[in-house]
């Protein structure tokens, strides 16, 4: 079926300002990518899909400015040991970086491996982003498949003894940063990857993750300060049996956010689980958009997502789990939760559930609440001052969805994170 | 210590009135109890002098030590020496018991210009004062009255009040839901404070709690004021024949 008019001319405004970086082993990957663009046209208003968040600035030829955002606090796992892969404007920052050799891991750049003939990411580029076209169409991954700039793949093949942190760095004001990311974690094999820092004034960030059987991995993703970014992620995962993959992403502001998961558990007895936390304060949009298929026995999946919303800020989640038919013994759970601290603020939530097995526990639940005034007072009548004892409260909201972060000193560097950043807006 | 002229209370949202000229004071040294039929108001005296949302003084005053009590908020009275023991203390899913005294002990002291207590010294100062509560680790570990019994929670609020070391303390009801031996913890708690410089307002139902700690002086609130003050022996009347005399008696 042709595209209507306005996308197909939004489509090729935009694919009119990117060129596809030439040759290597994964240029039949990109030009697949670019048909799939071409055929599904980017995101626009009218699509279901996009009901709640307005891409436009998202598929624009030009990507808006941003003014560099200058932090004044260290930046995020900065206490923690740690392999930095630093990206300016979304391109790969040698001296910046460490040394990417690691014992149980191989660390090649997406730009190198283009110069390439073989390589095992040929086999995984791409790949899980096109099965993740259907049954909802994600054209900004496939977008992001064919112009990807650089990026890196990752071959996990045993227990690296720190975490892998891919570190982005905005310097220009007018960037426009698209970086395709591919995992692969063997048998076995166990890591963690951290994401942080503002990318560009535009980012477009795709993750594929393919875990084998046995095989773990956790993503911890710190998004903010950077008031004026725009970013869409996707992150897509393949899950093999007794896999576990575990994700969490902090956000503070932005004016626009879009974190897409789209996760398949497709060996028995895995695991998988996508959390995020977020305060937005603001001119803020934040849009965390969930797929799940269960399309194994005995699998688990968690969605916790909580927002706290203040200022005008918006908060939108849509969150699928669909469980095939032969997807016995299913455990689903999905929460998503908001805190308006005012009247001005609002969460936007399309929670999903499609089954067709008939031995699964599925629940879901979704609400939108205030400050609780009874425990207010208790706190403030203990000698608590307001603004204190509305943080305390914030934090004890956000708790469940920081607790899904496994590691502890991890999961308390957030929490005083979140405390830093509360406390200053008090 | 505590005076309370006049006081007239009602609900901000509606037109219900609910303290009608109430006076009371407290002297410093001393535990005034408060007795009075269900619904009467004593409750609402606690919430209003504490600060809570929701009621609209038309007119009277309530000062501490001389001080305004009605123009501060909350957590200003809090630091200024008011107590509530809340006669249904707030479950707070999150937010740890520990973390929950600490900040309230840290912000009062803060409020008074006085230094933050070291972790080690509120360690060791909570762990001397839960023990002597029986409440537990495990309890002080627990996020704030959450899945607490109904006694435990009594006794989590004598443990804020032990370490808050409050100039005058409200007791709302805290020995309802107590058994027999917790009722005698908590009496011990607060003996405990008792203080030429700390006034206590103890308001109960029963004789039982002020056999352990014994009133100076019992008030009958009834119809939203103070219908009679008398002795201990006040008590035992209202526990031996209820409010019907009483109550015809003054009016
Ligand atoms: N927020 C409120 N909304 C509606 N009515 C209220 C509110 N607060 C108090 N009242 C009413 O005011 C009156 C006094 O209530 P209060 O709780 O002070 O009584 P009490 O003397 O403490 O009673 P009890 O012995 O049962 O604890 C009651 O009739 C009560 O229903
Ligand atoms: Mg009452």
């Amino acid at each position: 079926m042709a595209l209507a008019d306005v996308k197909q001319s939004a489509t090729e405004a935009r694919l009119a300002a990117l060129s596809m970086p030439e040759g290597g082993c994964l240029a039949a990957s990109r030009k697949a990518a670019l048909s799939r663009v071409q055929t599904l046209g980017l995101p626009g208003r009218r699509d279901e899909y996009w009901k709640y968040t307005r891409p436009e600035t998202l598929t624009a030829a030009e990507a808006p400015k941003a003014s560099v955002f200058a932090s004044d606090e260290a930046p995020m796992f900065n206490e923690f040991d740690r392999l930095q892969v630093v990206f300016v404007d979304g391109v790969f920052d040698a001296d910046a970086s460490d040394d990417l050799s690691l014992e149980g891991v191989t660390i090649d750049r997406i730009a190198d491996i283009c110069a390439q003939d073989i390589h095992w990411a040929k086999d995984l580029y791409g790949v899980l982003e096109a099965r993740g076209q259907s049954p909802v169409a994600r054209p900004l991954a496939a977008l992001n498949t064919a112009f990807a700039q650089d990026g890196v793949a990752i071959h996990v093949t045993g227990t690296p003894r720190k975490p892998i942190n891919l570190v982005y760095v905005h310097s220009a004001e007018i960037s426009d940063a698209i970086l395709h990311h591919v995992i692969r974690v063997e048998a076995g094999a166990e890591a963690t990857i951290l994401e942080n820092g503002p990318a560009a004034s535009r980012f477009n960030n795709c993750m594929e993750v393919d875990i084998a059987d046995t095989g773990k991995l956790h993503l911890v993703r710190a998004q903010g300060r950077d008031h004026e970014r725009r970013a869409v992620t996707h992150m897509f995962a393949r899950l093999g049996s007794e896999s576990v993959f575990k994700s969490f992403s902090l956000t503070v502001n932005g004016i626009l956010t879009r974190n897409e998961a789209v996760i398949e558990l497709l060996g028995d007895d895995a695991i998988a689980h996508v959390a995020g936390a977020c305060v937005g304060d603001g001119e803020v949009h934040h849009d965390d958009t969930v797929f799940i298929t269960h399309d194994a026995v005995n699998c688990e999946s968690r969605q916790v997502f909580k927002k706290v919303l203040r200022n005008g800020a918006t908060g939108v989640f849509q969150g699928k789990i669909l469980v095939k038919k032969d997807a016995q013994k299913t455990d689903g759970y999905q929460i998503s939760q908001a805190l308006l601290l005012d009247d001005d603020s609002q969460f936007l939530a399309k929670p999903e559930l499609e089954i067709y097995a008939d031995d699964v526990i599925c629940s879901h639940g979704s609400t939108t609440g205030a400050i609780d005034e009874e425990a207010l007072f208790y706190l403030r009548s203990r000698g608590i001052s307001t603004g204190e004892a509305t943080d305390l409260l914030t934090l004890a909201f956000l708790a469940e969805a920081v607790d899904e972060v496994e590691d502890r000193e991890m999961a308390d560097a957030i929490v005083a994170r979140l405390e830093g950043w509360l406390s200053r807006r008090r | 210590m505590l005076e309370i002229k006049n006081l007239h209370v009602k609900l901000e949202d509606e037109d219900k009135q609910i303290l009608n000229g109430l006076d009371l004071t407290v002297e410093a040294g001393k535990v005034h109890a408060i007795m009075g039929p269900n619904g009467s108001g004593k409750s609402t005296l606690s919430y209003v002098l504490s600060g809570r949302d929701g009621y609209e003084v038309t007119e009277g005053s309530a000062t501490l030590e001389g001080e305004d009590l009605l123009e501060m908020e909350p957590e200003e009275r809090a630091a200024a020496g008011i107590f509530l023991a809340f006669q249904y203390p707030v479950e707070i899913p999150g937010v740890g018991n520990m973390t929950f005294l600490r900040t309230a002990m840290n912000s009062q002291r803060k409020a008074r210009g006085e230094e933050e207590l070291s972790a080690a010294d509120f360690l060791k100062m909570v762990r001397a004062k839960a023990k002597d509560l029986k409440i537990d680790a495990d309890m002080l570990k627990r996020p704030v009255n959450v899945g607490f019994s109904g006694g435990e929670k009594k006794r989590n609020e004598i443990l804020q009040m032990a370490m808050l070391e409050p100039k005058m303390c409200i007791l709302d009801e805290t020995d309802s839901g107590l058994d027999v031996d917790a009722m005698k913890l908590v009496a011990e708690g607060v003996n405990a404070l008792r203080d030429e410089g700390r006034g206590f307002l103890v308001i109960t139902h029963y004789q039982r709690l002020l056999d352990h700690i014994k009133p100076d002086v019992v008030h009958i609130l009834a119809g939203g004021r103070i219908v009679k003050t008398g002795g201990p022996e006040l008590a035992l009347e209202v526990e031996n024949n209820g409010y019907a005399g009483i109550l015809a008696e003054v009016s």
